[in-house]
């Protein structure tokens, strides 16, 4: 088991917490300027899509083209096809899984 | 407390897509060397599917503890903004306003929302409730799933990663300026993998939410 699994799930859980309960427990009705929910309301889709990025084309410190995007390119179908997101993991896994057995 | 079962059962559609999404995070989490009590104990304390992801994939790639959290830190922050647009409705001392906050989830507080900006708490906290159950039970599910797997890349879990984020994506694709940013985010990464150690390339790609300042 990777060792430090145990420090990011204590972390995440400690983090989250207070970031939800923070409007909540702090403020009584105040609202945040525009700008700044504007820019907190891109975080969302900027990370989401570095992530997809990383993880179908990183390889430790390379760039690589693999069957990994076979499968990505299955979830594309998959999403704007409106499949629930577990069809999506599951047709992704089975086209990159078949792509690599060929 | 009608408000609490009207949200409860408002939830229940959305709680078989999140068990679902609860699966996927465990057999994920399995292979990515969490073990199996990690995973569960992760989505009953942290209770944010994207965030969990992020941080299950950045420490599968090799990226460290802290790079792992900033990730999912970033990821919900959106939970700053969201509580702050609900703290009229709470009631009752701290600690009792901090336990219900952690029932919002963008599925509770979508449901929650009354029109015109304003909130009914006890619909939150039923939904909030519903969607919990099925998030950890759904991630109990798939580690048990996850022991039966082996080695995860022969059955292409490792695509399984980017299949997730993309659907975590999709529905927040609504306005040109979000597709600029996952756009600029995306590109931000991929260049930054050969240069940087892991995990980074993602946090740099926060920078791409700048676009937000323009008006």
């Amino acid at each position: 088991m990777n060792p430090n699994v145990w420090i990011v799930v204590g972390a995440c859980g400690l983090a989250t917490i207070v970031i939800k309960g923070a409007g909540p427990v702090l403020l009584g009705g105040r609202g945040l300027p525009p700008a700044v929910l504007r820019v907190v309301g891109l975080l969302g889709p900027a990370l989401l899509a570095a992530l997809v990025a990383t993880s179908v084309f990183g390889a430790k410190h390379r760039l690589v083209l693999d069957e990994r995007a076979l499968g990505l390119g299955a979830a594309a179908v998959g999403v704007w096809r409106r499949l629930p997101p577990l069809a999506v993991v599951v047709l992704a896994a089975a086209v990159t899984a078949i792509a690599r057995a060929l | 407390m009608s408000s609490i079962r009207s949200g409860a059962r408002a939830a229940v559609p959305l709680a078989v897509a999140i068990a679902g999404f609860g699966v996927s995070f465990g057999v994920l989490a399995r292979s990515a060397h969490f073990g199996w009590l990690a995973p569960i104990v992760m989505s009953a304390i942290t209770f944010a599917g994207s965030a969990q992801f992020a941080a299950a994939s950045v420490l599968a790639s090799g990226g460290g503890a802290v790079t792992a959290v900033v990730a999912a830190v970033l990821l919900n922050a959106r939970y700053g903004p969201i509580g702050v647009s609900v703290a009229p409705e709470f009631e009752g001392s701290r600690w009792r306003r901090l336990l219900h906050a952690q029932l919002i989830v963008d599925e509770s507080w979508a449901l929650g929302h009354q029109g015109d900006g304003r909130y009914d708490l006890g619909r939150i906290i039923g939904a909030g409730l519903t969607c919990y159950v099925a998030w950890v039970v759904g991630t109990a599910v798939g580690v048990a799933a996850g022991d039966l797997v082996g080695n995860p890349s022969r059955w292409g879990l490792d695509a399984a990663f980017p299949a997730m984020f993309l659907a975590l994506l999709a529905p927040q694709l609504r306005s040109r300026r979000a597709a600029s940013a996952a756009l600029s985010g995306a590109a931000i990464a991929v260049v930054l993998v050969p240069l940087a150690p892991a995990g980074v390339p993602i946090i740099a790609a926060s920078a791409a939410c700048l676009i937000g300042l323009r008006r």
